[in-house]
Formats: C-alpha cells, structure tokens, sequence
C-alpha cells in the first residue's frame, strides 16, 4: 500500500516491544492495545500483528494489491472510493482502490488494521516505531505521503462482520451524568502518603483536564496543583504505562506507550490496565476523573475485557465458519 | 494505605503495587554500591521466578513486571523481603570506560548552577566531577542511559524544577545524587555540566547498549569552557 496524505505522528504499532527495559527502551505499541487486538480478531491475524497507528487525519492510502482491513478504536468518516464504510467492520478492498480515514467523531486514536498485518522488519523483537529512539516501525520516523509498506496477507474468504465498539460494551464507572468526563479507575501508588491530606482528597475530586502537552510519551493533566507534605528527590526507579507522577509544578503526567523506562517525580497513582484504552481515545481538552480502586478490583476490572475479546473470537470463527459453508467452501481452502 | 504490601521504618524495604502487573521493591538506607549490588542479586533471583516476565533494576530498587496480576502480592512481598535479607551482593567485574568531557560552554550550561548550589568555584566543580570513578547501576528512562553511582556528595545536586526542552545526546549531566550522559536528545531535568560524543546505544548491535550494568567509567576533561 502507498501512503498518499498524513500528517504528523501516524505510526506503524504493533502491541509492543517489551523485554528491552532493562536496557532503557520502552515499550512503545499502540496506546490502545484493546483497538488493535479487536481488529487483529476480526482479521484472523496474530495477536500482535502490526497495523497502521493514526493520531491526525484525514489520512489516506491507496492499495496497491487487494485485501481485507477494518479501521478500530475511532468512529469517523471513512471511504473505499469515496464509498462510506463502517468503522469496526472488515472490507476487502480491490488493488488500487483508496481508503481515506476522516477525523474522528468519537475518540482520537484509530487503527487501520490489514489480514497479515503491516511487514516492516522486527527490531529488537518489535515492529514497533520508536520515535524517541529513531529505529523500528518504518525506518524509526512517522509515516509520510509517498511511503509504502507490505503486507503478507492475502484477502479474506468473507467480509461484512464486525465488532461492537468497546466504548458500547464494557461499562465505564457507573457515576456523573456529564458524557464529557471520562472515568477511569487508579490505584494508590508509592509515594500517595507523602501527599497533603488535602492533596490527596483532590486526586479523586477534581475533573482534570488533558492539557496540548500530551502525547504518546504521556497526558499532562491540569487543575489545582498536589503538594507533597515536604519535598522528595527520589532515586530512580522503573515506570510503566498508567503511572500518574507529580513533577514539583503540581500538576499530573499520566505515563503511556512511549513513556521512560525510568523515573524520578513522585508517584500518586496508577491507572489500571483495564481502563488504558480509554485514556488513548481521550481527545485533548476532556476532562477526566479518578476513582480509587484496590489491587482487587484492579484485577476484576480485567474480567469484562477478556470476556469481549473471547466473545469476538468465537463470533468471528462461527460467522466465517458459516459464511464459508453458505459460499460452498470446503474447510481448509484458502480463499 | 491500600495497596502497599508493605510500607515502613528505615530499616526495612518498601514495596508496593504499580498497578496490578507491577511491583516495586525499594532497598532501605542510602544510595550505596553494597545497596546496588544487593539490588543485582536480587534481579537475578526474581529472573528466575515464572511468574516475572520483565525487571527494571532502578537505583537501589527493582520493578517486577508480571504476565498476569499475582495471585497474592503479599507471597510475592515475603519473597522478596526474604531474598534480600538473605542473598549476598553480586560483584560485577565491569569494563572501564574513560570518557572526555568538553566541560561548561553551552552545551554544560548547568555548569554555573551547579558551581552555586555547591557553593563552589565551576573549576572545582568540575574537577570534583572528573576526580571520581563511577559504576553503572541501572539502565533506563532512555535506550542505553546509564545511572551512575560515585558522584561526589559535594556536587550531588536537585533536578531541575523546569527540564530542557531539547538537551543533546552526550550531555554530561547530574541528577540529584545520580551522575549520567544522556542517551537522546530530548526534554531533561537533569543539570547539564558537559559534553561527550559517544553513542550509547545502536539497535543494530547486540547488545545494543554500550554500558552494562556494573561497567566503570572515569572522566578526563578534553577542554573547559568559561
């Protein structure tokens, strides 16, 4: 396929490159990991097959030879040919066809995901792109107009299924009626006592808003500034995805997908891995809200995702499974 | 407080939940090699545990990353409480690096802040820097970044309250008591000093981190900038 228009900061992710830590490289992958699996479901791919990660719109892309794709984690304007088609369904596409992805409606990061997944070479056992650290992905660099990349999938037998949206399955918290705050569940960190009882109090209080200073690496968050009871220089030690650190300014970084390894603010909070998704779909300018949770609940919170996802595989093996019965096709023939 | 399996007096480890898949175990005491080496035996002892599947060795602290939440993160505490109270330090025969550091200037523009939260002339600054030798203990934040252990007290001195925005890879550089060279040109809160031209990590090689863990480095001063 060739990459017609972009603009800044779309990626080829896969769900990550972990194992490198140790040696400072980050994870990197997609920011939502539940987008990317869905369509990799939906495709019969591997898990971790790669796909194209879009941050800025519209983006557009010619086929340079038939296949089958679905476009997950947004609800935007997207067109085969000018012809409309729906987010979160599979599409075979005919050799030089174009697919044009408009901005999103609902959330912000989409994912154009293609049976085989997107071929760029496996660099520290990732296909990943690295931007900090120039390497993997697409020659390390976001993509541009005029680039092309490979995949080794053919096209699919049938298309025409999808997915419900993970927004319309898996229940946020259950509190607020304003549709524009998002909620997510977070589970005291490290360093929580050493903040002011006041501080601490405005953590699950206070509607913070993500601030043009996020991106990938992490959401800087802006509201009263926390205090710490007396100033900490803490020695440093390993970051993850969804560790909430207070730099001395006050105000909360959210770490993400390309966040350090390493770190050295004090840690508040950490948002479970159930509820990252939605943080990668919130837009610049939300509002979001903690809610405290035990390491408990943080576990249970994975249940409901697990069970969409199996519920997607065992749809999409039946719905192939009947479809190619219908169409006459003997198990095992490729299409 | 909730999910901390275990928070209290000086002499015994923190440990604490990063949300459900990761663990954080923080020695006691101070910033010392007996500490880092005990943290070294450590990691290679939780490698060995099925249940890890990724270790961030920190300074004088170890992240376990897990593949699924454990099932009781007390049993894992106990463990590692256990371990660190009964393993002894691993002594890495590390390789010596002699780097040279083109002090001050614009690119160790930190230099002059130093010199004053020290309470020292920058030539004295400087030649405390280059007059210690300093042992990698961990390897992070950016690809091939190495934490530093062996900075003299005297130049130990806080991050910066505004990082900068766009600091050089190869800036020789302090954070609090941590001594480094950053890996990547990017935002940093750590005071720059100097300059070096190594490259510290090269994914094409393998390993493609220039300094391991337990390597030494010395610094000699190739010029020095008002």
């Amino acid at each position: 396929m060739t990459i017609l228009e972009t603009s800044a900061l779309n990626t080829v992710q896969d769900l990550g490159r972990p194992g490198y830590r140790n040696l400072g490289v980050g994870t990197s992958g997609v920011m939502d990991a539940l987008a990317l699996r869905v369509g990799n479901i939906l495709l019969g791919n591997k898990i971790d097959d790669a796909c194209i990660e879009l941050q800025t719109y519209p983006f557009v892309l010619r086929l340079d030879a038939p296949a089958s794709l679905v476009v997950t984690g947004i609800d935007a304007d997207i067109e085969i040919d000018g012809r409309a088609i729906l987010p979160w369904m599979v599409e075979t596409v005919a050799a030089g066809q174009v697919l044009r992805v408009g901005a999103p409606r609902t959330g912000a990061r989409g994912y154009i995901c293609i049976a085989g997944g997107i071929e760029v070479p496996v660099v520290l056992g990732s296909r990943s792109t690295q931007l900090r650290g120039g390497f993997g992905g697409l020659d390390g660099r976001p993509l541009e107009a005029g680039d092309t990349l490979k995949t080794t999938g053919t096209t699919l037998d049938v298309a025409g299924y999808g997915a419900l949206p993970p927004a319309r399955v898996l229940d946020a918290v259950a509190c607020g009626d304003d549709a524009k705050v998002i909620h997510l569940r977070a589970m005291p960190a490290t360093d929580y006592e050493l903040f002011t009882p006041e501080s601490r109090r405005r953590l699950w209080d206070a509607a913070w808003r993500i601030t043009p200073q996020s991106n990938r690496v992490g959401y800087r968050l802006s509201g009263a500034p926390l205090e710490l009871r007396h100033r900490v220089e803490l020695r440093s030690y390993g970051v993850i995805a969804g560790i909430v650190q207070v730099p001395p300014a006050g105000e909360p970084i959210v770490q993400l997908a390309d966040a350090n390894t390493v770190g050295g603010y004090p840690r508040i909070a950490t948002v479970i891995e159930a509820d990252l998704w939605r943080l990668a779909q919130a837009r610049i300018g939300t509002r979001i809200r903690f809610h405290e949770c035990s390491f408990a609940e943080g576990v249970a919170a994975m249940r409901p995702v697990d069970a969409y996802l199996d519920d997607l595989r065992m749809m999409v093996a039946r719905y192939r499974a009947s479809a190619r019965c219908r169409a006459g096709i003997k198990s095992g023939d490729k299409a | 407080m909730k999910n901390d399996v275990a928070r209290d007096t000086r002499a015994a480890p923190t440990i604490s939940m990063i949300g459900t898949r990761a663990m954080l175990f923080e020695a006691p005491g101070d910033f010392t090699m007996a500490h880092q080496r005990r943290i070294w035996s450590l990691m290679d002892a939780a490698q060995a545990r099925p249940d890890v599947c990724e270790l961030i060795p920190g300074v004088t602290n170890l992240m376990l990353i897990f593949a699924v939440p454990p099932e009781s993160p007390h049993d894992v505490a106990d463990w590692l409480r256990h371990a660190w109270d009964t393993l002894p330090e691993r002594h890495i025969e590390g390789r010596l690096f002699e780097i040279g550091v083109r002090y001050g200037g614009e690119l160790g523009g930190d230099l002059a802040a130093v010199a004053a939260h020290a309470g020292l002339p920058p030539e004295e600054v400087i030649a405390i820097h280059h007059g210690s030798e300093y042992t990698v203990c961990a390897i992070g934040s950016a690809p091939g970044f190495g934490y530093l252990h062996g900075l003299d007290p005297r130049i130990a001195t806080p991050r910066k309250t505004v990082p900068s925005l766009n600091m050089p890879a190869g800036t020789v550089t302090i954070g609090g008591m941590q001594a480094g060279i950053s890996a990547l040109t990017g935002p940093n809160g750590w005071n720059s000093i100097g300059y070096t031209d190594i490259t510290l990590f090269d994914p094409r090689k393998q390993p493609p981190a220039l300094f391991a863990i337990g390597d030494r480095i010395r610094f000699y001063p190739e010029s020095i900038a008002p």
